[in-house]
């Protein structure tokens, strides 16, 4: 069993949820991303979504961009994301971790070599944005093989076929996007993807995260309240944006995950322990 | 995906539906001004001394290049897929203009990208978009080139996916596009095969086009695939000189990878972040190619080569001397490699160039580059 597969299961056992933080490897520097993921783990991240410049992003939003941009000024690569991660599991970190990227860097690196490097550097899945299953078996196939999880995105305009092909290949969990939008757009109403989880649960037995558009720990708790993990991207970039050059920046970081954390640990409508039924 | 596989049914039940086919002909025709001539040109020919250069003349058609045709049959698709609203994203503001324009003619709202760069050097088509009705979005991030436009175009698209249509100006982007745009620009071979017909009575030794994205190029050649004995030359923008650094030849300096939806390639560094392409022309900086091309490549079946900024200029100014055609930036990388191999081929050979378009919007940057100021 994967650790992202043994963190949902404990997690549902205390009946949380995962809050699941996206960090920009490089944004401002690989040192700061360092010590942001070690605050992450601290502040109670379940899940760290690591993300992967590139620069040509077409789904995300202005601070996104800015932070790639950033993260590529100084030469940020696949190679020392994976250095990093390698270093920080050395040092005893644990949280699961997923890249979140783009696919041209991948193919670049050779999407055989990556599997096994990033299985070997403690990645434990790998999230491209612009590789739709039925293009992905070059690098699914060696990542299942080296035994990493494969997380695809799922939209508001994804039918039941459509989300079935996503479903034979997704593992780990499968990454609900709230809104027909890039990263960051906009606040979501939480009601109408409710709904929509709802219809998606009916279908797919993986755990359900709901990302894009969710930033604040009001906002966290309600998706909390029928998502199993709720992804900060956009408001925890711009808090970094805004921190930069503050020695203070990791702190702020990681109070704001803090509590974040506390959001979905105490879920809108009680604990989860009755959901384990489904 | 869902926005993919959805165009991708409509266009193939549509394409075959016989009042479709009527419809855009119908349009090609009493609209954009079909069909465009084949032109021998006599004087450059004969200066040249070899081979009889004949030019399709699409930059006859209606908005001045061939990228109307393009608009036409996605404007009429986008109809019938009952969205309102179209974007596109633009270069050197030719398929903006083309865009703008059959959204006025079928009544429906456009919203154009186009990198701040190109709307700085293509003011007077900024214009004209906005006289024929559209919202011009300027793009300032990343390299604010033609591909941060497509980057933004995208962006919009999956946000208004429901009621909005993205009408792709190039033989780029993800499945159906490529093929699409294909289809409704090969008018431009099939003209051109029937009328060299009729005139020479065969067909050319050699069709040459520009290749940015690569559409002109594609329209013309795909009609020709069958026919082994026609070699096809596609031109591609090699700016300052290939070994530069800045140009925008994607197969000649450019590998393999994987943007805006397609694999082909691309213009990119050592760890796969993709590069600023370098034109003088806006409507070839573009840092991939039509993975159609990048086939024809790979096959072998047609040939890439490079044109510098200073011989396309060169060319513009011989077109227009020896033929009165003040031909686009784009097209004069093609006039400008036709006229490198006439010389070398007999006086009974054919070549066949397809002039993609004309030169007007292009004055402000020939007169700076001439360093006469207007």
């Amino acid at each position: 069993m994967s650790r992202i597969a043994d963190t949902f299961r404990a997690l549902k056992q205390r009946g949380e949820v995962a809050l699941v933080p996206f960090l920009m490897a490089g944004d401002p520097d690989l040192e700061t991303t360092r010590q942001l993921l070690l605050a992450a783990a601290d502040a109670g991240a379940d899940l760290i979504e690591v993300g992967v410049p590139f620069s040509d992003p077409t789904a995300d939003g202005p601070v996104i961009q800015r932070a790639g941009v950033r993260a590529l000024a100084h030469g940020t690569s696949l190679r020392q994301i994976l250095e990093l991660i390698a270093e920080l599991r050395r040092g005893g970190l644990t949280t699961p971790i997923v890249l979140f990227g783009y696919y041209n860097p991948y193919f670049h690196y050779g999407p055989a070599r990556l599997a096994i490097d990033a299985q070997q550097a403690g990645v434990d899945g790998l999230l491209v944005v612009d590789l739709p299953p039925e293009e992905a078996d070059e690098l699914w196939q060696p990542a299942r093989a080296a035994g990493l999880d494969v997380i695809f995105l799922l939209a508001p305009t994804s039918d039941r076929t459509r989300i079935r092909a996503v479903l034979g290949k997704a593992s780990g969990f499968v990454y609900f996007v709230s809104m027909t939008g890039v990263t960051g757009s906009r606040a979501i109403d939480p009601t109408d993807v409710a709904e929509l989880v709802g219809a998606l649960r009916t279908q797919c037995r993986l755990p359900i995260g709901v990302g894009f558009g969710i930033s604040t720990p009001e906002q966290a708790a309600a998706v909390a309240g029928y998502a199993d993990a709720v992804v900060v991207g956009s408001a925890i970039t711009r808090l970094i944006e805004s921190e930069i050059g503050n020695p203070g920046l990791v702190r702020s970081v990681g109070a704001f995950m803090r509590v974040l954390k506390e959001a979905t640990r105490a879920p809108a409508g009680g604990p989860r322990h009755a959901a384990g039924a489904r | 995906m869902p926005a993919l596989l959805e165009l991708d049914a409509a266009y193939r039940a549509l394409r075959r539906e016989r009042a479709f086919r009527r419809e855009l002909r119908d349009h090609l025709r009493e609209y954009a001004g079909r069909e465009t001539p084949l032109y021998l040109a006599r004087r450059l020919s004969e200066q040249l001394g070899g081979a009889k250069i004949y030019l399709k003349r699409e930059d006859l058609c209606h908005t001045g290049a061939h990228k109307i045709n393009n608009t036409i049959g996605q404007g009429l698709l986008a109809r019938r897929m009952g969205k309102p609203r179209i974007i596109a994203e633009t270069g050197a503001g030719q398929h903006g203009v083309a865009t703008a324009t059959v959204t006025a003619l079928l009544g429906m709202t456009c919203e154009v990208f186009m990198g701040a760069e190109d709307v700085q050097r293509q003011s007077l088509n900024v214009f004209r978009m906005k006289l024929l009705g559209a919202t011009v979005h300027s793009v300032s991030s990343g390299t604010a080139t033609l591909k941060d436009a497509v980057n933004e175009a995208l962006r919009d698209w999956v946000t208004n996916v429901r009621d909005t249509y993205y009408l792709v100006g190039s033989t780029m982007g993800p499945h159906p596009y490529p093929m699409m745009v294909r289809d409704f620009q090969s008018v431009i071979g099939l003209e051109a095969r029937k009328q060299i017909r009729a005139r020479e009575g065969r067909l050319p030794d050699l069709l040459v086009a520009c290749v940015g994205g690569g559409s002109n190029a594609m329209g013309l050649f795909h009609p020709f695939l069958g026919d082994p004995d026609v070699a096809m030359v596609g031109v591609e923008a090699a700016g300052e000189g290939l070994e530069s650094g800045r140009h925008a030849a994607s197969i000649s300096g450019g590998r393999v990878g994987v943007l805006h939806g397609k694999k082909t390639y691309v213009l990119q560094n050592e760890l796969g972040q993709i590069s600023p392409a370098h034109s003088i022309s806006a409507g070839l900086d573009y840092p991939g190619v039509g993975p159609e091309h990048a086939y024809l490549h790979a096959s072998g079946r047609a040939r890439y080569v490079g044109v510098t900024d200073a011989e396309a200029m060169e060319a513009l100014q011989k077109l227009t001397a020896t033929e009165g055609i003040i031909p686009a930036l784009e097209s004069s990388h093609a006039i400008a490699y036709a006229c490198h191999v006439a010389p070398t081929m007999r006086r009974d050979q054919i070549i066949l160039v397809n002039l993609s378009g004309r030169g007007d919007k292009d004055m402000n940057t020939v007169a700076q580059y001439l360093g006469v100021s207007l």
